[in-house]
């Protein structure tokens, strides 16, 4: 309870708790462009696979079978329990709950590095047994839909680790608040494209 | 205090998440005895999870309309293109 009432003493510089009457941005207005940009992108790639699948049903049963759907579903269930982390993290900050908004960060990044981990062995896996983005075009839209997910990926953990510092400062402004939680919404981004993307690839068939 | 922050609605939706996760799998394993209705659940319980950690985690459910809007809008169509894509496609 100290930790609460330490936080009081530097309320005003906090942003105040959101009020669920008003509608507010989450964040600022520019991350959402991003996102939204990004998001479309992501679109046309869950398009482009599909219509592949439609045009190669053969090389996509076989490539779908030697994927290991295990890892894309450890994968999808270390996203959420990172996401949780974030969620953590940033009411952590906004409560001005200073050791849990840095710890919430780090659990949430230490997810997303056993994510990277997981796929770099999955990845190494389908390398050593001769499937590769030459084996046929099965395997190029896999490396391309996971390569350009893990991408957005490793960009986030350099985000989350930036919330990171900031979840470690006594007071935040608002400003360097709404960044904190644009943040968080990048990276919860990388959660959802990653949660359509894993029935896409290794559900569907 | 772990505890306050769980309160509300985050720790039942994240709950929802981990289970609809597990049951995609569990569906999407079973695919050849399903046969195409697996696939198109295994499709919209994806989107409605998007959808979920859209409203919760990016707390758009107390965004702007046209924000939350938007993202909604986007959970429906790529919902149903992908099961439209997916059907048309096998």
């Amino acid at each position: 309870m100290s930790t609460v009432e330490t936080s009081r003493g530097v309320e005003s510089a906090r942003p105040a708790m959101p009020d669920p009457a008003r509608p507010r941005i989450p964040g600022e207005a520019g991350i959402w462009v991003f996102i939204g940009g990004e998001t479309v992108a992501f679109t046309f790639l869950f398009v482009i696979w599909l219509y592949s699948h439609s045009q190669h049903p053969d090389l996509y049963s076989v490539g779908q079978q030697q994927l290991a759907v295990g890892f894309g579903a450890v994968d999808t269930l270390l996203l959420l329990a990172s996401s949780l982390f974030v969620v953590i993290g940033v009411r952590a900050v906004r409560a001005g709950l200073r050791p849990l908004g840095p710890i919430a960060f780090a659990g949430g990044l230490a997810c997303g590095l056993g994510f990277a981990i997981s796929k770099v062995i999955e990845w190494g896996g389908h390398i050593a047994a001769g499937q590769v983005v030459q084996t046929n075009e099965f395997w190029v839209y896999y490396y391309a839909l996971t390569g350009m997910h893990f991408f957005h990926l490793l960009i986030g953990m350099g985000v989350l680790g930036w919330c990171f510092l900031q979840a470690r400062k006594p007071a935040l402004s608002a400003q360097r608040f709404a960044y904190l939680e644009g943040g968080a919404c990048f990276w919860h981004m990388v959660d959802f494209l990653w949660i359509v993307l894993f029935p896409l690839i290794y559900l569907v068939r | 205090m772990t505890a306050a922050l769980l309160k509300d609605r985050l720790a039942l939706v994240w709950a929802g998440l981990v289970i609809a996760t597990i049951v995609s799998v569990l569906v999407g394993h079973d695919h050849a005895a399903l046969g195409q209705a697996g696939a198109v659940i295994v499709l919209v319980i994806a989107l409605v999870k998007a959808r979920y950690v859209g409203l919760e985690f990016m707390e758009l459910r107390t965004a702007p309309r046209v924000l939350r809007g938007l993202f909604e809008a986007w959970c429906l169509v790529v919902a149903a293109m992908v099961v439209v894509l997916f059907l048309v496609g096998s």
